[in-house]
């Protein structure tokens, strides 16, 4: 290696160190120590004691495991597909010319401003199975709503909902994806006599295919992460209130974690949520390989 | 200009880095107190501190060669998880003060500096408190804490809806049966009926549909709040644990939950579902209680605080929990926790964290903080000035209620948290009459068991 060869080595080296550093202290690092860890009965307070694959084996036979996870996939699905289909539609719907369109984007965008707890607290008061502002407005039309937040059936649901309404990011995320879609694309399609239900179907989706992709997977990360919205709902104490219907699994992952102290098998829990995320990401990219479109 | 703000950053991380190390040039020494509190009662602690620190500096103004103490206390919102990250990271606050249910789990993990000798060499004794709190801080005979602010619970009464219902609103139940009968008295439909006209109800009405009713009032609760929804079984005789054996499904428990089933099945699920999701949060006017919703439910000594804050001008009473009729010594069963001083393992200041919680443990300084923070005080004497200043008009009920042999307290045992989760989500799913109680209590007792024999072996290992 020549002197400026070597120079430029360590400048090139020294201008990634931020992130080389970084990656290795603050992920690297807490990865393999959470893998060491899952290998062991780990209190926090004393030294970790090497079990094998003890916590794997107890985690697998775990009701609560299989239930938090049920949950969760529930509401990653429940809110992944309603969402983007939600945040779709208006993203269509706002790039159309109408007027106060500026407004029309505020608006829809608003919700996911707010934050976590506020909104919560805010659905909280929406959801009250008597007296609450949906069940009301249901009446009026004639249903008798559901006590949404103490039904097991309806309490995940409700927070789906909750979730769909702070669509508002993946919305700007579609609307900056349609505004891309070449304008040529639409006028050879209509001198061709495609309807509006045909341009969306062979221009509109097909082009902004990469952008529905991305923010799938988003949504999925998210979704498995689900955490705060029962715990702020339902207070710590019945936390996945009611009847465990709203157990997510990270909710679970920290309990046993940090209040019942058994960090090893927590961190076994989050290995494997790693893995399922992991998975479920490589799955999504190998199917988008058949209609997800990057030419232009 | 580069290499000075660089510099700059170095030396700031390194003295954020060991802080003890001004300590020595000033003479003073620092003690970092982790305080759980924040508002009224965090207040209240802060002038004890301020209290003491001013008395050390007199001290030191008297004798120049004397180092003086320094308490610095610092609010920390969720301490059990922040106190757990500190002290496995090596660096723990020098004091702290915790929740009695958190001691068990931290001591045998090595968490906590032992203080039995201390206090022995101090004179301080069982006899000097009220004797539930002073054991709440033993755990495998040793003393690993001294006691703060006390909470117990009693049973809070509505006396307005009282009178509404044509009972005396002087005289809360006397035994369960009573309450019962009470409550089924004070709980009040609006029934639509087939002409659309609309009329209120009083009793249960199991003959109506739940479509044509719903639910204006309710007399009691038993999952409102399902705060203790895991002590039931006490009011019926049971134990959570026994030596070393869980006993969640004995037959004591199974009858206590069969009698919180009754109350799912006299209302109807879905209306006590509905009624019960209309409630607003504990802290708020909407609290069902304070609201008038909810005519009798099990409160603690700070509810008179939010009586005071959201329903200022209710009318209300506080009395012990009653027993069943057949069990009259029973009465008064009831929840009672105490907040903690402890010194974690690895503290850089023992000696003088443990000055400090003498110094708590003063009959003036312990009734100063017990009034500041509206409880009563874990002492065995209490001065007539202290009642007497008191806001709380049932002040000596609850400190009755601490004392009582009928009191009872999480069970010291490292899986608590755990079983006390089971236990809530079990009384959430009998209440739903999703399950029967002997079905439920059995499924928490097995899965229970198998955490506590591995918490146990835990222990065991770590003796040996």
């Amino acid at each position: 290696m020549s002197p400026l060869e070597r120079r430029k080595l360590f400048t090139g080296l020294a201008f990634s160190s931020p992130w080389v550093i970084g990656l290795s202290v603050f992920l690297l690092y807490p990865l393999l120590a959470a893998l060491y860890y899952s290998l062991c009965d780990y209190s926090v307070l004393l030294p970790p004691v090497f079990v094998g694959l003890d916590n794997y084996i107890e985690l697998f036979q775990d009701k609560l495991f299989w239930k938090s996870l049920w949950n969760t996939t529930f509401f990653a699905l429940g809110s992944v597909g309603l969402g983007t289909f939600m945040a779709l539609t208006l993203a269509i719907l706002l790039n159309s010319k109408v007027k106060g369109l500026t407004f029309y984007r505020t608006a829809f965008f608003l919700p996911s401003l707010m934050p976590l707890v506020a909104g919560s607290l805010l659905w909280f008061c929406m959801y009250a199975g008597q007296g609450g502002i949906i069940n009301t407005l249901l009446a009026k039309i004639g249903i008798t709503g559901p006590s949404w937040l103490s039904d097991p059936h309806w309490a995940k649901i409700a927070i789906i909902f909750m979730a769909v309404w702070g669509a508002g990011n993946s919305m700007v995320i579609f609307l900056a994806g349609l505004q891309d879609v070449p304008v040529s694309l639409y006028e050879a399609s209509i001198i061709d006599g495609a309807n509006w239900l045909q341009r969306l179907r062979n221009v509109t989706i097909p082009m902004i295919s990469p952008v529905i992709y991305f923010n799938v997977i988003m949504g999925i990360i998210g979704g498995f992460q689900a955490f705060a919205q029962s715990l702020i709902m339902f207070g710590p104490t019945t936390a996945g209130y009611p009847e465990q219907s709203t157990l997510f699994y990270v909710l679970q992952l920290y309990n046993v974690g940090f209040m019942d102290l058994r960090m090893g098998y927590a961190s076994a829990m989050a290995w494997v949520l790693f893995l399922i995320i992991l998975g479920l990401t490589f799955a999504a990219t190998r199917l988008s390989k058949r209609w997800v479109t990057y030419d232009r | 200009m580069r290499l000075a703000s660089a510099l700059c950053a170095l030396v700031l991380f390194s003295s954020a880095c060991s802080d003890s190390q001004s300590d020595k040039s000033t003479g003073v020494r620092h003690v970092v107190y982790w305080e759980k509190w924040t508002d009224f009662e965090g207040e209240a602690m802060g002038r004890v501190v301020d209290a003491f620190n001013a008395k050390e500096r007199e001290h030191a103004r008297a004798e120049p060669s004397y180092r003086p103490i320094e308490v610095e206390m610092v609010t920390i919102s969720a301490i059990e998880q922040k106190l757990l990250i500190a002290s496995a990271g090596g660096n723990p606050p020098d004091l702290a003060g915790i929740y009695s249910f958190m001691m068990p789990s931290y001591a045998d993990k090595g968490a906590l500096t032992d203080l039995t000798e201390r206090a022995k060499r101090d004179g301080v004794e069982r006899s000097q408190y009220v004797g539930r709190y002073y054991d709440l801080a033993v755990h495998r005979d040793r003393l690993w804490g001294l006691p703060s602010t006390p909470a117990s619970v009693a049973l809070h009464w509505n006396k307005r809806l009282f009178r509404e219902a044509g009972l005396d609103p002087e005289k809360p139940p006397a035994t369960l049966e009573q309450l019962d009968e009470m409550a089924e008295k004070l709980t009040r439909w609006e029934v639509t009926l087939a002409s659309g006209e609309k009329q209120i109800k009083v009793g249960y009405l199991p003959d109506v549909p739940a479509s044509q009713k719903r639910l204006l009032q309710v007399g009691f609760l038993p999952m409102e709040p399902a705060w203790w929804s895991y002590g039931w079984g006490f009011v019926f005789g049971g134990k959570l644990i026994d030596g070393d054996k869980i006993t969640a499904a004995s037959p004591e428990n199974i009858q206590a939950y069969e009698w919180l089933a009754s109350y799912s099945k006299k209302l109807g699920v879905d209306s006590v579902q509905r009624f019960r999701s209309g409630f607003g949060a504990f802290a708020s006017a909407q609290n069902p209680f304070l609201s008038g919703q909810l005519a009798m439910e099990i409160q603690g000594v700070w509810m008179y605080n939010f009586i005071k804050k959201f329903a200022d001008g209710m009318l209300w009473g506080a009395a012990p929990f009653p027993a069943p009729a057949a069990h009259p010594e029973r009465r008064g069963t009831a929840n009672a926790e105490v907040d903690q001083l402890i010194i974690p393992t690895g503290s850089q200041h023992p000696d003088e964290a443990w000055t400090f919680i003498k110094y708590t443990q003063r009959q003036d300084v312990m009734e100063e903080l017990c009034l500041g923070q509206r409880k009563h005080t874990p002492l065995a004497n209490v001065s007539e000035a202290f009642y007497a200043k008191h806001p709380n008009p049932y002040i000596r009920l609850f400190r009755e209620m601490g004392a009582s042999p009928n009191a009872w307290s999480s069970p010291k045992t490292g899986v608590w948290n755990e079983y006390g989760r089971e236990l809530t989500t079990a009384a959430d799913k009998i209440a739903n009459l999703n399950i029967s109680p002997q079905e439920a209590l059995t499924q928490v007792q097995t899965r229970v068991q198998i955490s506590y024999d591995r918490d146990r072996s835990m222990i065991l290992r770590r003796q040996r």
